[in-house]
């Protein structure tokens, strides 16, 4: 087991390597200048020159991979002098365009984008997981029918036209709720929740629908099962069949797809987050995606690939948790 | 003893609705098995055979029965739910075919017997795993505190199959269903768990339905014989008249399909023309006239007309063919 975890990390670290690697490369070859950012719009061209060099811009391509990569458990600094620049330990780059190190423009941002992500989960697993298993054991009934027609509906509206029409409704019209805004749980619980609940319900309907789809095909399957034929024959009570013997293998997969849909989420839900104007990773991405800001979109690009690459460690630790046949001897 | 016969079914019927239109998959079959004797019952797939088990288990879900099968007096067709549940698992068992499916992946061999016990029998769920482990012994599983604690994966199809009996048996049945319980395994493992199971019986009395294909298993362990086809019951007999003289030209042409050692060396194995009947569409008559070489010899309006029921031939012996010669 712990031989296990030891290769999964090696392999995740590696994982991370090359996404990096990829990203720097791909900068590299943008046309846009980090130094012409740095030294701000009246700059000469000697200027830029002069901080380039200063930069470490001028060293080649490897070079300045490994100073990016060491700055991560070192920090560094950029320039030298007065004007230079300080990142701290763990240093992700620096954006010169806000003046901040892209560590602690992620930092500030992630509790929005977590505190989006888990609530949603929650929302649409109950939902999703709900309406499916319900759908499931009362196949072909009407409800069965509503439910599935009613969940084709809703995946097919738009994450910005449920936003919209969420805002209207319940803030414009009815005024129940504040405009969104971010305010942290520690502050405010109750707070956190009302300023909250129209983006996890936008976000959470998305996913509740496609989630209701897969646990009734998946109950449906599970409870055609030998095994839980079995169940029966041995004279257990029908909700200890379907709960115990049924429930448990069909959400497996379900479980398999919750992680990996968090670990996407956790770095930002980019449209959802822009349509609420949420200060989270999502927003932070578009904006910079809109200033061009190098170092954040490729520091936001590792976060995410981090957040992936360990859900899928959670999961595969999950499954085996759940399921013997999946463990190691 | 006891008036009642263990199991008595008369007249069962079960019927499926589909979207092509309802599937009498068992029509109109009486069979009984009395304590400490097994009943075997043959057929091909869509014979109707498995049907016929998980309809007196009551675990035909979505079918519709009709007709009586009574437990030891007790009606289980029409019963509640409930009712049939208190004694599935207690009073009558199933062993089913592929252990490795049967078997739930997720929980340990000693949980799953435990559960069973616990259900019926109440008490501590340490009692419950001790019952476990004893079983797991008297079924002939070594080290049966050890295998307790492991999963059905961790089992050998063999060991399995004896876990998957062991569970049967754990709340001491008095009527076992055993539908195909050696088919997936092979022939050496297959004689020891029918051994087990023979044993098993006469230790406990047991009533023993026998589901099988295999005709080998049927010689080996049943003491009567209920052969089906299409539905309906062609054949019963106690399994050495049935052996000797098989009287229906589908039991006929089953026993002439078993390869035998003593035919010589290039002779073609036999087999029945034509393929078993479609259960949407049964053919008119008699289920196995298309198939049957007496009515491809001499065809006989009885053979298309209604389907025809089972008559006396011998003591005991019952035949579903018009055809009245002796087959011997």
């Amino acid at each position: 087991m712990i031989g296990f975890l030891l290769r999964r990390l090696l392999a995740m670290a590696a994982t991370l390597l090359a996404v990096c690697a990829l990203t720097f490369a791909v900068f590299y070859l943008l046309p846009s200048d980090p130094a012409a950012q740095f030294c701000g719009k009246d700059c000469s061209a000697d200027r830029i020159q002069l901080v380039r060099q200063q930069l470490g811009l001028a060293d080649p391509l490897v070079v300045q991979f490994w100073h990016y990569v060491t700055a991560v458990f070192a920090g560094r600094s950029y320039g030298t002098g007065p004007y230079a620049v300080q990142c701290h330990f763990p240093c992700f780059g620096y954006s010169f365009q806000s003046a901040q190190p892209v560590w602690d423009l992620m930092t500030d941002r992630l509790p929005t984008s977590v505190s989006l992500a888990l609530g949603a989960a929650v929302l649409w697993l109950v939902l999703g997981v709900g309406a499916g298993v319900l759908s499931a054991l009362r196949r072909g009934t009407w409800l069965d029918r509503t439910l599935m027609v009613g969940t084709i509906g809703i995946a097919a509206l738009p994450v910005y036209f449920t936003a919209m029409i969420l805002l209207y409704l319940v803030v414009t019209v009815a005024g129940i709720l504040p405009y969104p805004r971010y305010i942290a749980f520690g502050e405010d619980p109750a707070g956190w929740v009302t300023n909250l609940i129209l983006p996890w319900i936008t976000l959470a309907l998305l996913y509740a629908a496609i989630y209701a789809r897969m646990t009734r095909n998946s109950v449906i399957e599970t409870m055609a099962e030998p095994y839980v034929r079995t169940a029966r024959a041995k004279g257990l009570r029908e909700a200890r069949v379907v709960g115990r013997h049924g429930l448990r293998p069909a959400l497996t997969p379900v479980a398999t797809m919750l992680g990996m849909d968090l670990g996407g989420l956790l770095a930002g839900a980019l449209i959802t987050e822009s349509l609420f104007s949420l200060p989270g990773i999502g927003k932070l991405f578009a904006d910079s995606l809109n200033k061009a800001d190098q170092p954040v979109i490729m520091g936001i690009t590792l976060l995410a690939s981090f957040f992936i690459v360990s859900s899928n460690l959670v999961v595969d630790l999950v499954y085996a948790w759940i399921d013997p046949r999946a463990r190691l001897s | 003893m006891t008036p009642h016969p263990l199991l008595e079914v008369r007249d069962l019927t079960v019927e499926f609705s589909t979207e092509e239109g309802p599937v009498r998959a068992v029509r109109g079959i009486d069979f009984t098995v009395e304590r400490g004797r097994t009943l075997g019952i043959v057929g091909e797939s869509g014979s109707g055979k498995s049907v016929t088990s998980l309809a007196v288990m009551g675990l035909h879900r979505g079918a519709t029965v009709t007709g009586s099968a009574r437990l030891d007096g007790t009606e289980l067709v029409g019963a509640p739910d409930e009712r049939l549940r208190t004694l599935r698992g207690r009073r009558m068992a199933m062993v089913f075919q592929d252990a490795l499916t049967a078997l739930h992946p997720y929980f340990t061999v000693g949980d799953q017997i435990a559960e069973a016990y616990r259900e019926h029998f109440g008490g501590t769920r340490r009692a419950a795993l001790a019952r476990a482990v004893d079983v797991l012994g008297d079924v002939g599983i070594p080290e049966p505190a050890r295998r307790a604690d492991e999963y059905p994966h961790q089992f050998s199809g063999g060991m399995r199959q004896r876990a998957m009996i062991a569970l049967a048996l754990s709340c001491e049945p008095d009527l076992v269903i055993a539908d195909e319980p050696t088919t997936a395994l092979d022939v050496t493992v297959q004689a020891q768990v029918l051994e087990l199971l023979m044993r098993l019986q006469q230790e406990r009395g047991l009533g023993i339905v026998m589901i099988t294909h295999d005709l080998g298993v049927i010689a080996r362990v049943a003491d009567d014989v209920l052969v089906m086809y299409g539905g309906s019951a062609a054949e019963q007999a106690p399994a050495d008249t049935l052996f000797t003289t098989p009287r229906h030209p589908y039991t006929r042409g089953l026993l002439d399909s078993l390869p035998r050692l003593d035919a010589e060396r290039g002779t073609e194995l036999r087999s029945i023309p034509g393929s078993p009947p479609s259960l949407l569409a049964p053919p008119a008559g008699c289920a196995f006239h298309p198939r049957c070489p007496r009515h491809a010899a001499r065809p006989d309006a009885r053979c298309t007309g209604d389907r025809p029921p089972l008559r006396t031939v011998a003591d005991g012996h019952r035949s579903a063919c018009v055809h009245d010669e002796v087959t011997a």
